[in-house]
């Protein structure tokens, strides 16, 4: 224990004189990194801007109440719209993601070698880029409109729902599968019987997490043509009509209040 | 498994317990989804001319992305590479800072109500808007540039680690902050020997995962304005210099696995 004579007394301290040294240092290296990586951003920042930004605030806010409310009969398609790139997008994503992760996991893959690294690196790159980008992508390949918005959202998924669960198939009792095993089940038998029922639960889990994520990602795949009420909220920014944009604001917070309140149910009723 | 106890004329089948226990919920869930996926699909119109149409197009858009062309953009490359990682770090670490309090007052059994009220009403709004959407309000707020993007991770960062930070608190080991509080200790003291000593290396896992996070979407608050790679991504696209676009998502993904592996490893020498 660290303790140090202090004349006659012992004091305790928590730890060993090197130790608290170390970490002294080590704080003082990332507040050094931080000090730096602002001193850069601050660099190429317009200050006269940022110092302005009090008076915008305010001319904004202004501007933005009262909302205009009649606007939101208008709104009601393009939220559907979303609901539904969100929902159709995860059904694509796990459709896509369940054989992935099958093959991702160290214990189910047919190939240590091959397709394991296969299956991690499709899990990476869908992980990496961004929905807005595949978005980006997607509509000068199949169009604007939210087929391109649903894909998009797939595609994001996948790397999501595939990385979570192929962790659940890792982390899964492989007893139970030997159990199986040993009654003479084949592959597909011991699939249905030993694997799946265990790695049910987490699997709603994810997919249900993932849908309330991918509700909040598909508002705004409309600001790249990608459908859904982006496309509203992009046109009103552009034509500064502020009035309409606290609206859709609005509209996208209760949303995503009661996709999240959905989602939370769910997870509750499962674990 | 009470099937099993009902006495059966003939052999007894064993079926698989059911996922949904309820009987009415799981038809009710079934007979909704698919209700719910046919008004879906009703409504999501696919121009199938235009997706055909389109597909030769994105054949010679995927052809165009190779081979990458990291070299003739390499310098533009690098500086929003760099600058997507300043931004990173900044604000993960004042976002962090932020939502400690936010997350100590968000805890139920830490907090008091009014406390714990505003506080999760913070998280909540911060976590509604998508990181692009708060990007163009920061923009017309702060003006172009790294700051924007700086504020704009800062804030999702508060609302992420706000929430999950308040969550590990509330599944803290009530017996432990009782036995710290018994020796006598003040508020804060409780605070560092009771419950920071519970959470932190779930903090430190957390802190990581949301570096992860921001690098990621540090590539996208670019594309309206935020500065880092995604501007130098979205330049990219309008050129049409999609060899150098492809050059710059492979450099997205090499940092992203970085990252992940060495948040993975610190992850276990934490724990």
């Amino acid at each position: 224990m660290p303790v140090h004579q202090q004349g006659e007394v012992k004091v305790w301290q928590r730890r060993e004189r090197g130790k608290q040294l170390a970490i002294w240092f080590g704080w003082l290296l990332g507040l050094s990194i931080f000090v730096y990586c602002f001193k850069l951003i601050s660099d190429r920042t317009i200050w006269f801007f940022v110092l302005d930004a009090g008076s915008q605030a305010a001319d904004l806010g202004a501007r933005m109440v009262p909302p205009n409310w009649d606007y939101m009969e208008r709104l009601w398609a393009p939220l559907w719209d979303t609901i539904n790139i969100a929902t159709l997008g995860t059904v694509l994503a796990i459709v896509i993601a369940v054989p992935v992760a099958f093959l991702a996991a160290r214990n189910t893959t047919p190939s240590l070698v091959l397709l394991r690294p296969i299956a991690l690196f499709i899990i990476v790159s869908s992980r990496s880029i961004n929905s807005l980008i595949w978005a980006l992508l997607l509509v000068a390949i199949v169009g604007p409109g939210e087929f391109a918005g649903i894909i998009a959202i797939g595609l994001r998924s996948i790397g999501f729902v595939a990385k979570l669960l192929y962790e659940a198939i890792e982390e899964i009792d492989p007893t139970q599968v030997e159990a199986i095993t040993a009654t003479g089940a084949g592959g597909p038998q011991v699939l249905t019987y030993g694997i799946v029922p265990q790695v049910l639960p987490a699997f709603a889990g994810i997919v249900v997490f993932r849908w309330d994520i991918n509700i909040r990602e598909s508002t705004i795949l409309g600001l790249v043509g990608a459908g859904g009420i982006g496309i509203e909220l992009n046109a009103s920014i552009m034509s500064l009509a502020w009035s309409k944009v606290s609206v859709i604001l609005l509209a996208i917070i209760a949303t995503v209040l009661v996709s999240e309140w959905v989602s939370a149910r769910v997870r509750h009723a499962i674990i | 498994m009470a099937d099993l106890a009902v006495p059966q004329a003939g052999p007894r089948r064993w079926s698989r317990p059911p996922l949904i226990k309820d009987r009415r919920w799981r038809w009710g869930l079934a007979i909704g989804a698919a209700v719910y996926l046919a008004a879906a699909f009703g409504t999501v119109d696919v121009n199938w001319a235009r997706v055909y149409e389109g597909l030769p197009r994105g054949q010679a858009f995927l052809l165009a992305f190779f081979p990458p062309d990291f070299a003739s953009r390499w310098a533009e490359i690098f500086e929003g590479i760099m600058e997507s990682l300043w931004m990173t770090v900044a604000s993960t670490v004042v976002g962090i800072l932020i939502s400690v309090p936010v997350g100590l007052g968000a805890a139920r059994n830490l907090a008091p109500r009014p406390v714990y009220y505003f506080c999760r009403a913070v998280v909540a709004l911060s976590r509604s808007f998508q990181e692009v959407l708060l990007a163009i309000f920061f923009v017309k707020l702060f003006g172009f540039g790294p700051f924007a993007g700086f504020i704009t991770l800062s804030v999702a960062t508060v609302g992420f680690f706000g929430k999950l930070l308040a969550e590990d608190i509330e599944d803290m080991d009530p017996v432990q902050a009782e036995s710290v509080r018994a020796t006598g200790a003040g508020w804060f003291q409780w605070l560092n020997y009771a419950v920071q000593p519970q959470v932190m290396p779930r903090f430190i896992g957390l802190s990581l995962y949301r570096l992860d996070i921001n690098f990621r979407e540090s590539a996208i608050v670019g594309i309206v304005g935020g500065g880092g790679i995604g501007a130098t991504l979205n330049t990219a696209f309008e050129r049409y210099e999609f060899d150098s676009a492809a050059a710059i998502l492979l450099v997205i993904i090499g940092i992203v696995m970085a990252v992940e592996y060495t948040s993975g490893f610190v992850r276990n020498w934490v724990q």
